[in-house]
């Protein structure tokens, strides 16, 4: 049985799905019966500084994007930090994490760019017992017009700076929480590192309009015949995630940098793929938010059952798995070439794969009276197109092509040579050098 | 000239060989691994999930379908066998129809549930291929004595097992399984399941099956007391109810469950005889399993007739129809008022019902069918119980938690008092009653 403990910057927990800071952490209620339903540990909705409570807006806070069949593909809220006093969440965070010392308790923070307001809150977290603190610096909604949440994420300096005071008025793990509504997300995780945080998590909620309302032409959700844009997460930020978290584990100067993977993680799967990219664990809110807590036991069973299967005995060993793999475009093997295959037994002629690849460019798959369809390898350019349309699971595959065969589409024989673009014969800058 | 449906009388070998082979084949399919995939991922992962409620097991549905829909069909397994240790023979012959997929919410949708059955047979082909999931806890030294090796004692012995007491099981036949190797429908549980599914079951360790041990004829209760730290009964209805109508005793008016024996436990089914017209008396689904197997042979004619209305029959809706599609013809509100014929039947005489002040009363309007053969479905009872227990209903009494009236004797299945009769309900009743055991034995 595969052994599912974690160790996150020191932290342990009894497997390696925490919640995100969100909805699902914003009180003891809810913590206890995530604990209870098996999540190795949470970080605690957002706290602000202590004084009147946040409010929120009394109209709809969420919008969806729908796949087939209702099924939510991506989430959007315009909530902010917690609109509970101070004090209530820091007794809640000490009863909770007295009554589960076995699980991870983070507490995530968000208060003015000013030394003093962290001075202050700080010690009152430390009371609490949790395990460390989580700054946000990523909500990208109303938090950040008042110059909190992505306003500081998006100034290095500014992490760096708080990052720094937090290290040096707490003495448990920081971990800093990146906004990804930026362009090289490279530079906050090392402003980060530089500050001396213990850990970055990623990504935080991207900046997003779900949809227009067209017969009042407003943002959805709408309040009261207006709309803002507001934080966007759930499956379709997982692929935006996964490379911005492999982006830091590739980077040598933040590799060795612990990275809490965070962003549209809803299954096992999902889990494990952040984790060979370098994840030292994963946190979750849109799928506990959809599904509910039981989610868990499914991304526990699941990531046990492959480790099981594929021998894999610790989570730890799993952690950045295929960061090395992980390449810029101008490396990859030009001299790799592959051809769609059909397998005709499994093919239901739908024909699906003639119109992409008909329509999409390339032409290389034709279709006979009675709805055969074939792959014209002097066609194929191995796009894949035809496999991510092809309904049947398995049907349609890629083949390699051996190196000395010939392949039809350019009339060359395939090379056992590996050759990259940086030393492609059409490569400008090759030439140059010549 | 071979016989035909047409030949006159009782006769073997109505139909082909091919024939038989595609009639007795699985009902429902087994799902392959893209149908799966494609069936769990309309499941919405309700809280509560009605389905749950619904199964007397109480399996965690959506968890196990969320695990198939996530390629990882031996988690689903284990998620299943958790609650229910024969969840592959249920996956085949529970009637969804009436219990989880009944209260799918896709169902009240779009009239279309979740094909819970179907993705609980994949699951549980998967797991089971891949070992005996569970392992005994270190040995408590207690020794618990089960009558009967049907579902109700199969699961009580399992969990027992699991809690580290050794078990063993006296059960009369000379295989176990009671109705599930005996009873169940040849079309539901094909290629020796029954057996294939016990051989698993008891990959746990530290049960023994002691067969031809009739509780009453080879043990008794005191002596199995005297022997044992608790008693657990799953003895099943042994006894089956009698006609009461002139001329019941004619030759060829059968029992239905010995009929469906005959047929589960028959080498070669074109050996089986069968009449040209068949009555089948009763309105439940061991009357519909007579009636559709007796088609399904090769009988011409099938017949059942049910004294009450349709709405009051204890087959689904789902049999019903399952019964009409295979030509059964079903007739309703009347009941067998006599047998004729000489010797042998040759005709069955009905009277019309209606429910009157008193309840169930004739018209007086009578009809007669021909009939070469009669199988009586009319309900089975307890047959063999001890003297020593207390009776509810004709079934052995039993609280909450399976105990009986004698200390240190508990009961469940089709014998006690409460609940369907009904392979999961058995199969809940065993394993809820091992729990309740095991605390006692703290
Ligand atoms: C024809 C038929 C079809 C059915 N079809 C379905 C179906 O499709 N789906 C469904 O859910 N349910 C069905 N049922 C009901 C289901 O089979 C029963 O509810 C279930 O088998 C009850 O389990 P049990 O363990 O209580 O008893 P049984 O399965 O009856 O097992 C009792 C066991 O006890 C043994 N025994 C009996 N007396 C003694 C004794 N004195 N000493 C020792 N051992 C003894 C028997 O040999 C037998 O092995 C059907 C029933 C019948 C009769
Ligand atoms: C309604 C809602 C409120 C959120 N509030 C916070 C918050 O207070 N603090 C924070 O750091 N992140 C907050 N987030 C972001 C999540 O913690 C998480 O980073 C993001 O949703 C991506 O993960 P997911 O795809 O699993 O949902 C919120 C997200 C949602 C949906
Ligand atoms: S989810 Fe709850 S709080 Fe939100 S709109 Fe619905 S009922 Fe109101």
């Amino acid at each position: 049985m595969a052994d599912l403990s974690s160790e996150f910057v020191g932290i342990k927990s009894p497997n390696p799905f925490w919640l995100a800071s969100a909805p699902p952490t914003d009180k003891e209620y809810n913590v206890r019966r995530a604990f209870e339903a098996g999540w190795g540990g949470v970080v605690w909705k957002t706290l602000g500084e202590d004084g009147p409570p946040i409010v929120n807006v009394n109209g709809p806070r969420y919008g969806a994007i729908h796949g087939a069949d209702r099924r939510l593909l991506g989430l959007n809220n315009i909530e902010l930090i917690t609109d509970r006093p101070l004090e209530t969440n820091l007794e809640e965070i000490s009863r909770v994490k007295s009554d589960f010392p076995d699980r991870a308790v983070v507490v995530s923070l968000m208060v003015p760019c000013e030394e003093a307001a962290w001075k202050a809150i700080l010690p009152r977290v430390a009371e609490t017992g949790a395990d460390g603190i989580e700054l946000n610096f990523g909500c990208p909604h109303g938090m950040a017009e008042r110059g909190m949440g992505s306003a500081v994420g998006q100034v290095p300096e500014y992490i760096e700076m708080v990052t720094r005071w937090c290290k040096e008025n707490y003495d448990r793990p920081v971990i800093v929480k990146l906004t990804p509504n930026i362009t090289d997300i490279r530079r906050p995780a090392m402003a980060a590192r530089n500050g001396g945080a213990d850990a970055v998590s990623l990504i935080n909620t991207l900046n997003s309009i779900t949809s227009v309302n067209l017969d009042s032409f407003a943002p959805e959700p709408t309040i009261d015949g207006k709309g803002s844009h507001g934080g966007y997460c759930g499956p379709a930020v997982k692929p935006i995630a996964l490379s911005m978290v492999s982006e830091i584990a590739r980077n040598p100067q933040t590799a060795n940098l612990p990275i809490s993977g965070i962003g549209g993680v809803t299954t096992w799967r999902d889990a494990a793929e952040f984790l060979a990219l370098g994840a030292g664990n994963v946190q979750v809110c849109t799928a506990a938010m959809t599904y509910g807590f039981k989610v868990v036991q499914e991304l526990i069973s699941g990531l046990s059952q492959w480790m099981d299967e594929k021998g894999h005995s610790s989570v730890g060993g799993l952690v950045g798995r295929a960061v090395a793999n992980c390449s810029d475009w101008q490396h990859l093997n030009l001299n790799y070439v592959t051809k769609a295959r059909i397998d005709q037994d499994a093919c239901i002629k739908c024909g699906r794969c003639y119109a992409a690849c008909e329509d999409t460019s390339h032409q290389a798959i034709t279709m006979s009276q009675d709805r055969v369809f074939e792959v014209q390898d002097d066609e194929c350019v191995a796009c894949n197109m035809c496999i991510n349309t092809c309904p049947v699971e398995g049907c349609m595959s890629m083949e390699q092509l051996a190196p000395g065969t010939v392949d039809k589409r350019t009339g060359m024989r395939v090379s056992a040579e590996y050759g990259n673009w940086t030393t492609h014969p059409n490569n400008p800058s090759v030439q140059a050098a010549e | 000239m071979p016989n035909s449906p047409f030949t006159p009388g009782i006769a073997a070998g109505r139909l082909s060989e091919a024939e038989l082979a595609g009639n007795f084949t699985d009902l429902h399919s087994p799902l392959d691994a893209h149908q799966a995939t494609v069936a769990a991922d309309r499941c919405y992962f309700c809280f509560n999930a009605p389905c749950v409620t619904a199964c007397p097991t109480s399996i965690d549905i959506p968890l196990f379908i969320r695990q198939i829909a996530t390629g990882t069909a031996r988690a689903a397994a284990r998620t299943i066998f958790d609650q229910n240790i024969l969840g592959g023979m249920c996956a085949r012959v529970c009637p969804t129809e009436t219990l989880c997929e009944e209260v799918c919410v896709r169902q009240t949708a779009e009239g279309q549930p979740v094909e819970i059955g179907r993705l609980q047979r994949f699951a549980t082909d998967l797991g089971m291929a891949n070992g005996h999931p569970f392992d005994q806890a270190p040995a408590t030294g207690k020794h618990v004595a089960i009558v009967g090796a049907g579902p109700a004692g199969l699961a009580c012995a399992h969990r027992l097992a699991m809690r580290g007491h050794e078990v063993t099981v006296f059960d009369a036949h000379d295989k176990p399984g009671g109705l599930n190797e005996f009873g169940i429908a040849s079309y539901k549980s094909v290629g020796g399941f029954a057996q294939a599914e016990i051989a698993w079951l008891l990959g746990i360790g530290g049960v023994n099956l002691r067969q031809g041990q009739a509780l009453g004829h080879d043990v008794t209760l005191a002596a199995l007391q005297a022997d044992h730290d608790a008693v657990f009964l799953g003895m099943g209805l042994a006894g089956v109810n009698a006609l009461r109508a002139d001329g019941a005793d004619r030759e060829n008016v059968l029992d239905a469950v010995g009929f469906i024996s005959e047929l589960r436990q028959a080498e070669d089914i074109s050996s089986l005889a069968v009449g040209r017209n068949v009555v089948v008396i009763g309105g439940g689904m061991t009357a519909v399993d007579a009636a559709v197997q007796s088609r399904l042979l090769g009988a011409e004619n099938v017949t059942m007739v049910y004294r009450r209305g349709r709405d009051r029959m204890a087959a689904s809706r789902f049999e019903q129809d399952l019964a009409a599609s295979r030509g059964v013809r079903i007739v309703t509100d009347a009941q067998p008022v006599a047998v004729h014929g000489n010797g042998a039947v040759r005709e069955v005489e009905f009277g019309y019902t209606r429910t009157g002040a008193d309840g169930l009363e004739g018209t007086g309007e009578t009809f007669r069918l021909a009939a070469d053969q009669v199988f009586l479905a009319i309900g089975q009872r307890l047959e063999g119980a001890p003297d020593a227990l207390a009776l509810q209903d004709g079934k052995i009494r039993v609280d909450e938690n399976g105990a009986t009236s004698v200390v240190g004797v508990w009961a469940g299945g089709d014998c006690a008092d409460g609940g369907d009769d009904l392979t999961v309900t058995a199969v809940a009743e065993g394993r809820d009653a091992a729990e309740a055991i095991h605390r006692a034995l703290g």
